[in-house]
């Protein structure tokens, strides 16, 4: 892109400058998203498993002298045939149907070199739709360590447009595509037979005759064949699954521990010298007791999130997330789902809106309103921070198989359990009842394995940092501030009143009567009612009131749970979390992709009833036992 | 052949009165062993959905190993390894392997 301009062709010498609008197009996995994101420098999820991309994204691309061009990532799609809501998508948007999404002026195809015979079945209705095109044949560094080579010049002479061999992971052979988005790179518009197209058979055949011609297809890497022989092992291979669920619990507990003290005792100590500036008065109180007990009891859980995120990273990235779907889908078959909803229901763990973005990769609508129903009973990080404050404040940590699992992540564990096994039986339920469909088959791609780049994992960390900063800057300050009002109103004698005649007290009263089966007081009331926009809530809720009277640190907070809560209760209300909706986000979503309000209703009184006998039994049961 | 006990048995015998073998399924492939695909016998969306990624007529293909448990079961096609059902796998038929020379 540095050099001088001697483009006599180029279409834009001399026009008004208009910003050329180009997409990415390809199959899944081809690496798409790891292209846009070094072109553009925005972060986008990149995972090695088909199907992430399920929303088209949109970046600028600087090409020097403030000259730019959009980019638009299209979702990964085999075909243009719209089958799947992704290939409905960019079928819209490539042929400038999509409301809102200029149509592009020129399209970049992304191939993945290695099946390059294959993914050219992708690119010919992409050609055939006579956009201007580059062919980008990806993932060159693999290609040619494995022994395999493609002719690109006689590539781009049979397909009628450039042909780039890049590495879009390390950024080699760029100069190409830079060139192409400048829109100095012609060949013509491509020819392609249109009777291909509707022609599957014909058309494979010519991407076999084209792969024949131009390409040698890499040997099959020894390394990914071994490694998939242990991995999917009929032994070894659910031991290690196992092992690998148990081992991040324990490192997310135990690991993350230093770094949560660590922060606890910085947000402490900024609280107190905060606090030391301001006046005694309501600001001093709302500053220390609304948001350092509050929004800084929660920020505190930061370290644990980023933990999960990197370990369900690394899984993602390795290839070894598409193996583990293949080791559930059995499991999943008998609960009348799909190995396919596994990947949204592991996704979950993470988050339930992403989880429900996810699920647009199965076909069959009735395979995904289970999967959707059911994805809020994974248990997401938002629930951690409960889990922990109970299970610290009520269970001593002991070893348990020496110093690889203690007590505490034994139980965390088996909250996870518990949401999974609501989850399996709530899916069998509901697919032998009000979403009974055939079968549908299973088709998954195993990716090779890949060495997950430290790049990829750091934005996606990052990513979840600013995710989390911005949900406590948010909804979590919001509703502390609300909360930290309610209990300091009506004022009485000019001061603030004891906490049971203020006005959170009152609401928590109000509902008292309600949650008292479960043995909740109404200051677990008053959390669980500020909990229902989010979580989490609950934790700077608790913080807030308790906070009023006196220690808000998380030792306090422990105490005070201790204080109010038996045994038996502390086990309802870790139950209640495992199973309630409390959160706006998932609502929302699952409201804009079911195309109305009867499933998110549906789903919020079911698992909200799920909750309440479940507590409820928790809490009889627990109180017989103890 | 020892493997083919462990995979699921064949739903139907050799049809009746055929004259010559009828095309073995992909399932009852045996691990390591390759096959050329003769036809999908599976519904429209299905068949466009396997082909897409390679299950087509006269391709080649290798059944790789399968998931603990048995089923699904990993098929190598043209480089790439693609998971399936049983189920699935038992519509796409295969030719006879004698005819063994690259396919079309």
């Amino acid at each position: 892109m540095n050099r001088t301009e001697e483009c006599e062709s180029c279409p834009l010498a001399g026009a008004p400058p208009r910003a050329r609008v180009l997409a990415i197009v390809g199959p899944p996995n081809s690496g798409k998203s790891t292209l846009f994101n070094r072109l553009t420098g925005l972060s986008q999820k990149v995972a090695n498993y088909p199907g992430v991309t399920v929303e088209q994204r949109t970046g600028k691309v600087r090409l020097g002298r403030d000259r730019e061009v959009t980019l638009i990532d299209l979702p990964g799609i085999y075909s243009l045939v719209p089958c799947t809501e992704d290939e409905r998508v960019a079928h819209d948007v490539l042929t400038g149907r999509m409301p809102g999404v200029p149509q592009p002026d020129a399209v970049i195809i992304v191939l993945d070199a290695n099946v390059l015979s294959r993914h050219l079945m992708a690119a010919a209705p992409v050609l055939a739709l006579g956009l201007p095109a580059l062919v980008v044949l990806n993932m060159a560094d693999e290609l040619l360590s494995r022994g395999g080579q493609v002719d690109t010049a006689a590539l781009s002479e049979h397909l009628g447009a450039p042909v780039a061999l890049v590495s879009a992971l390390r950024g080699e052979g760029f100069q190409a595509v830079y060139d192409f988005l400048e829109g100095r790179l012609h060949a013509g518009t491509p020819r392609l037979d249109r009777a291909l197209l509707g022609d599957f058979p014909r058309c494979r055949r010519w991407a076999q005759h084209l792969g024949e011609r131009a390409w040698q297809p890499p040997e099959p890497s020894l390394w990914s064949r071994r490694l998939d022989g242990v991995f999917l092992h009929p032994l070894a291979g659910p031991l290690i699954f196992l092992g690998v669920v148990v081992a991040v619990f324990q490192a997310m507990f135990a690991g993350a521990r230093p770094l949560m003290e660590g922060l606890q005792a910085l947000i402490h100590s900024s609280g107190g010298w905060v606090s030391a500036l301001l006046p005694p008065g309501p600001l001093e109180s709302l500053v220390s007791d609304g948001l350092c007990g509050g929004v800084g009891s929660v920020l505190v859980f930061l370290p644990q999130i980023l933990l999960l995120f990197l370990f369900l990273g690394i899984l993602e990235d390795s290839g070894y997330l598409a193996r583990a779907a293949l080791i559930a889908d059995r499991t999943m078959a008998r609960v009348g789902l799909q190995g396919k909803s596994f990947i949204p229901l592991i996704s979950a763990y993470a988050c339930a809106v992403p989880a429900v973005l996810a699920t647009r990769t199965i076909e069959n609508r009735r395979d995904r309103i289970a999967t959707i129903l059911i994805a809020p009973l994974m248990t997401c990080p938002a629930r951690l921070p409960v889990y922990t404050l109970i299970i610290a404040a009520f269970l001593p940590e002991r070893p348990l198989l020496g110093p690889l699992l203690g007590t505490r992540a034994a139980a965390l564990l088996g909250l996870y359990a518990l949401g999974l096994l609501a989850a399996i039986a709530t899916a069998r339920l509901l697919k032998s009842s009000i979403l009974k469909s055939e079968r549908t088959p299973f088709v998954l791609e195993l990716p090779p394995y890949r060495r997950p780049t430290l790049r990829s994992l750091g934005l996606r960390l990052l990513d979840r940092t600013k995710i989390f900063l911005r949900r406590a800057g948010t909804v979590i300050l919001g509703v502390t501030v609300l909360l930290w009002v309610l209990a300091n109103l009506p004022v009485e004698d000019g001061r603030r009143p004891p906490i049971e005649h203020s006005y959170a007290g009152a609401l928590g009263r109000a509902v008292e009567p309600l949650i008292r089966p479960l043995g909740f007081d109404w200051k677990i009331g008053v959390g669980l009612i500020s909990s229902l926009a989010a979580r989490e809530v609950i934790i700077s809720t608790l913080g807030a009131i308790y906070g009023l009277e006196g220690d808000a640190s998380l030792t306090g907070l422990q105490q005070a749970v201790r204080r109010d809560l038996t045994p038996a209760a502390a086990l309802a209300l870790l139950v209640f979390f495992a199973f309630a909706m409390q959160c706006i986000s998932t609502i929302a979503v699952v409201r804009r992709e079911t195309g109305g309000w009867k499933w998110p209703a549906i789903q919020f009184a079911y698992l909200g009833l799920l909750a309440y006998g479940g507590a409820f039994l928790a809490y009889r049961l627990a109180g017989l036992l103890l | 052949m020892l493997q083919l006990v462990f995979n699921k048995p064949a739903r139907r015998a050799s049809a009746p009165g055929a004259s010559r073998v009828p095309p073995s399924a992909l399932s009852e492939l045996p691990e390591g062993a390759q096959g050329i695909i003769e036809r999908l016998d599976l519904p429209e969306d299905v068949a466009h959905r396997l082909m897409a990624l390679g299950f087509l007529p006269g391709v080649r293909v290798r059944a790789v190993r399968s998931a603990p448990g048995g089923d699904p079961r990993v098929y190598r096609i043209e480089g790439t390894e693609i998971a399936l059902r049983c189920e699935t796998a038992a519509q796409v038929k295969l030719r006879p392997p004698a005819a063994d020379d690259p396919g079309e």
